[in-house]
């Protein structure tokens, strides 16, 4: 079975521009909607108290949002999470001194309103603010350090200027994500912060595939033109591009399926990740490397360089 | 030809051998087990209370399933959980006769199954995070600033006394902020007492100001004191935990320090999060008071006391030291309590040369000291240790002069070990400073089960998937893939089980995908070969080809990947540390497993074949001509 069969390289380049035309459409939708409608934080990011209970018989969430305001609780959120059985709660940080001791108090609450469908607690999180400030920036410093790290790891082992297409690609993966869980309001936890580093560290894998080819097909041929050059590369390459691709999808369409709630918006966080980092390391990578005005010339220099690493 | 040198054949084979052995614990489950951990500072686990758990079962007739002693505990593996129940009484009634005064926990534990020659090489099952088991999760933030405070008020009361004694007249002394002022009416005595408190207080930094008609004298903590204060702080607010959580009976506590001021607690299986901060809030402290001698001397007085019967204004306690437990009446009016000893360290007598407590008190407790040492010289002084509500005599030593200074030694019948824990315990007493905690989880345990499941079947399924994929799409190649595929998770489990690296659910999620990301560096090596016998190259040189020409470019996006890893790893904090400590290792095996093992693998099928006319890799298209190369 062979699912590829290319007679001829596919004239990606020709279509160049309008492929980042789409991306650039696509990433200022993205950033219109991160600053206008902004992440739906977890509470380990802002601080607060989450709760899951599960009930015997599947309660009133009004009757508990009732019962909860009545008892002094304000701005909580409370919403079924996964079966109708079970509620997850979201408290706020207040500005008592008392905060880490919510949980109890929510549960006292609860088990008041109904005694014969009294519910029992699964689990509870409480994050104090300063711990959530911390985490952000947590985040925010390790995505810096990923980004410095692929640029002078592919500045040295290819060139400066597939290091910075390289990023420029994938760091529009990591908007273009982002963009996705702030139009649709999906709760961003660490694990999310986690796939989405993850995301960008699988997209640069992909960039570097067809940048190996580059390379490769740069030195072996001579007298090709250089969007030729990426023609060549990218179509020997996309076979087992999206063979790998498929099968990383499996393995996260697995755990959309069996992985629970826990786990949904964390592969929902990789299948964005995944579908757009093959887009955007074929089509919008590469088209970067040729107008930043790669050639042949700049590999030859490193040829000698390059054999030895390779031993 | 395509063979590896024996040495590599061999390289893999005890790779493969080594990743069964240390993944092999994880598939006993686990027995349930009775664990037995010390208390009290000054109660050791050793092999002579092993053979008192062992007497204790035989006479019991419980048979157990295997023993297996640390430094910390003794873990009594059982058939079943009836037996775990029975054996916990019986051993609950040999080492603890008196209920209210244990010195040990006995705590019900699940421990690994796997047979005793496995547990001797280390190998032992994954160590499970909170959220896989259940339990709760505390994480405390250490008041520093309380530390300072709290510290900076002792010195100001010990200047008090200072300056009186060096008949240094001032006027007032106060804390403002993080710094102690003292105002004089002159230069004079300002340098009298800059020269004084220099001599005295090493610790502090001294500035002169002045503020209108008055001179100021301006003391600062110096950083590397308060450098000292705010370890010694964290130091002993983890010791007080630790005491403090061995009540619970908790069978693998955590407690650790994370960053400058942070302390974090796990307390697996614990379910009761009010009871846990409950303990983890409550002190325990240090009394001193004055001996009842004439009662203590008397043995009817004694012998009724015993019973329960003492004499009005005095208590009954028992002294550590003394093996007949004889105790002593000691008088209900409290001398000094612990809130005045500011350090206990361990050391030696100034004359004798015996081990000894050394004992420092704040100038209020100075002052205090000195008035009843005075006034009861050759009576005996009672030094009580009140834990769980519960008090003990730790020493009860004869006055034989006053004791001014502050400094107070405890010495007489112990060993230099008795000498560090009594320090230990006297610091261990109270809090150093308030903590709060700002970060809490409880996980239940059918959560932590159903992660577990949850995890388990998102791998197994997508493990099957891609199987299934790469054997239909490259046949024999993708079979061989898959196997290095399973190499990989081997490894990886291997390695997680023997680093004893927390697994969570999001580690789970890490090692899902890094499977799904490591079939990328075999679908590279198979399109390579495809690729070489598209281009008309011999089975064999394709082969080797492929492989060759494969590794530059898994190296590089290997290496990219670990980039994000270690990002993670350094950044990461809970469940992305979790997933970042998986995901880095997911990539090393892959780049092992993926290239070495499955080239052997491939060697062994294909390399000693000399007329090698097709591989099984599916089928290769070529341009205009359709063959299948089967």
């Amino acid at each position: 079975m062979e699912f590829f069969r290319i007679k001829k390289d596919i004239p990606f380049m020709r279509h160049a521009l309008v492929f980042n035309v789409i991306s650039l459409i696509t990433f200022i939708l993205a950033v219109v909607f991160l600053v206008v409608k902004g992440l739906h934080f977890s509470i380990e990011f802002t601080g607060g108290t989450l709760m899951e209970v599960s009930y015997v018989q599947a309660p009133d969430l009004d009757k508990i949002r009732g019962k909860l305001a009545s008892d002094g609780f304000t701005d909580t959120q409370v919403q079924n999470f996964g079966t109708s059985r079970d509620v997850l709660i979201r408290v706020p940080l207040s500005k008592d001194a008392e905060s880490s001791k919510v949980g109890e108090r929510v549960m006292a609450s609860l088990n008041g309103a109904d005694a014969d469908n009294a519910p029992t607690l699964k689990r509870v999180e409480f994050v104090g603010p300063q711990v959530g400030k911390e985490l952000a920036s947590d985040g925010a410093m390790a995505l810096l350090l990923v980004v410095i790290g692929i640029i002078i790891y592919l500045a040295i082992r290819f060139e400066w200027r597939f290091a910075v297409s390289a990023v420029i690609a994938n760091l529009h993966d990591v908007v273009i994500i982002l963009g996705f869980f702030a139009l649709f309001q999906w709760e961003f936890s660490l694990p999310v912060l986690a796939a989405v580093l993850a995301v960008l560290g699988y997209s640069v894998n992909e960039s570097v595939v067809v940048f190996d080819r580059v390379r490769e097909t740069f030195k072996k041929k001579r007298g090709m033109s250089t969007p030729d050059v990426l023609n060549h590369a990218i179509t020997s390459t996309i076979s087992r591009t999206i063979i790998t691709h498929g099968c990383t999808q499996l393995m996260v369409t697995s755990m959309l399926i069996f992985g629970g709630e826990a786990l949904h918006y964390f592969a929902l966080a990789l299948t964005i990740g995944i579908c757009f980092g093959i887009y955007s390391s074929v089509l919008v990578a590469s088209p970067l490397v040729m107008w930043l005005g790669v050639s042949r010339e700049q590999f030859i220099k490193v040829k000698v360089e390059k054999q030895e690493a390779v031993v | 030809m395509n063979r590896y040198p024996l040495w590599k054949n061999a390289t893999v084979i005890i790779a493969l051998v080594l990743g069964l052995l240390y993944t092999l614990p994880n598939f006993f489950g686990e027995a349930p087990a009775v664990q037995v951990s010390s208390v009290k500072a000054t109660v050791k686990v050793d092999t002579a209370l092993l053979g008192k758990v062992e007497d204790a079962l035989k006479a019991a007739g419980i048979i157990n399933t295997g023993l297996h002693a640390d430094l910390q505990s003794i873990r009594v593996r059982l058939a079943d959980t009836d037996t775990q129940l029975k054996a916990k009484d019986v051993i609950e009634k040999a080492l603890i006769p008196d209920a209210n005064d244990a010195a040990y926990s006995v705590a019900l534990n699940l421990v690994s199954n796997s047979p005793n020659w496995l547990t001797s090489l280390h190998a032992l099952p994954m160590y499970l995070g909170l959220d896989l088991r259940g339990g709760v999760h505390f994480l405390l933030q250490v008041d520093m600033k309380g530390a300072l405070t709290k510290r900076l008020d002792a010195t100001g009361a010990d200047l008090r006394s200072l300056l009186r004694d060096k008949n240094v007249r001032h006027s007032g002394i106060s804390r403002e902020g993080m710094s102690l002022v003292i105002k004089f009416r002159d230069t004079d005595t300002r340098d009298k007492a800059k020269d004084a408190i220099g001599s005295q207080q090493p610790d502090l930094a001294l500035a002169e100001g002045q503020d209108g008609a008055d001179y100021k004298l301006t003391a600062t903590l110096k950083p590397t004191a308060e450098k000292t204060i705010q370890e010694f702080a964290l130091k002993q607010n983890i010791t007080t935990l630790h005491n403090r959580i061995n009540e619970l009976g908790v069978a693998e506590p955590v407690i650790q320090q994370q960053g400058a001021d942070r302390i974090v607690v796990q307390l697996p299986g614990v379910q009761d999060t009010a009871k846990a901060k409950d303990i983890l809030g409550r002190t325990a402290s240090l009394e001193v008071r004055m001996v009842d001698d004439e009662a203590s001397a008397n043995p009817t007085v004694m012998a009724d006391a015993r019973k329960g019967n003492v004499p009005p204004g005095t208590e009954f306690y028992l002294d550590r030291n003394d093996p007949d437990k004889k105790g002593l009446l000691v008088k209900k009016q409290v001398v000094l309590t612990g809130d005045r000893l500011t350090d206990a360290q361990p050391g030696f007598d100034g004359q004798t040369h015996e081990p000894a407590v050394h004992l420092t008190l704040d100038s209020a407790g100075t002052r205090i000291f000195k008035d009843v040492t005075r006034e009861n010289i050759n009576k005996r002084m009672a030094i009580l240790l009140i834990e769980k509500g519960k008090g003990e005599v730790v020493t009860a030593p004869v006055i034989r002069s006053e004791i001014g200074g502050g400094r107070v030694q405890i010495s007489g019948h112990m060993s230099t070990q008795e000498a560090n824990d009594t320090a230990l315990l006297l610091r261990a007493g109270s809090l150093a400073a308030p903590m709060d905690i700002v970060e809490e989880r409880t996980i239940g345990p059918s959560l932590g089960a159903d992660n577990i499941s949850k995890g388990f079947h998102s791998t197994l399924w997508g493990f099957a998937a891609i199987a299934v994929f790469m054997a239909i799409y490259y046949q024999l190649f993708g079979l061989v893939s898959v196997l290095a595929l399973s190499a990989n998770m081997l490894f990886l489990i291997a390695l997680l089980s023997l680093l004893q690296a927390t697994l969570t659910l999001p580690g789970i999620a890490a090692i899902a995908l890094a499977l799904g990301m490591a079939i990328d560096s075999n679908v590279l090596i198979n399109e390579r070969i495809r690729e070489e016998l598209r281009n008309g190259s011999t089975p064999q040189a394709a082969i080797m080809a492929g492989y060759e020409r494969a590794w530059a470019t898994i190296l590089d996006s290997n290496v990219t990947t670990l980039v994000v890893g270690i990002a993670l790893l350094i950044f990461g904090s809970g469940p992305v540390r979790g997933f970042a400590v998986v995901h880095c290792l997911g990539i090393l095996t892959s780049i092992f497993s993926s290239v070495v093992v499955s080239r052997a693998i491939v060697n062994v099928i294909y390399g000693r074949r000399k007329k090698l006319t097709s591989l099984s890799i599916g089928q290769v298209w070529k341009p205009g001509i359709v063959t299948s190369d089967k």
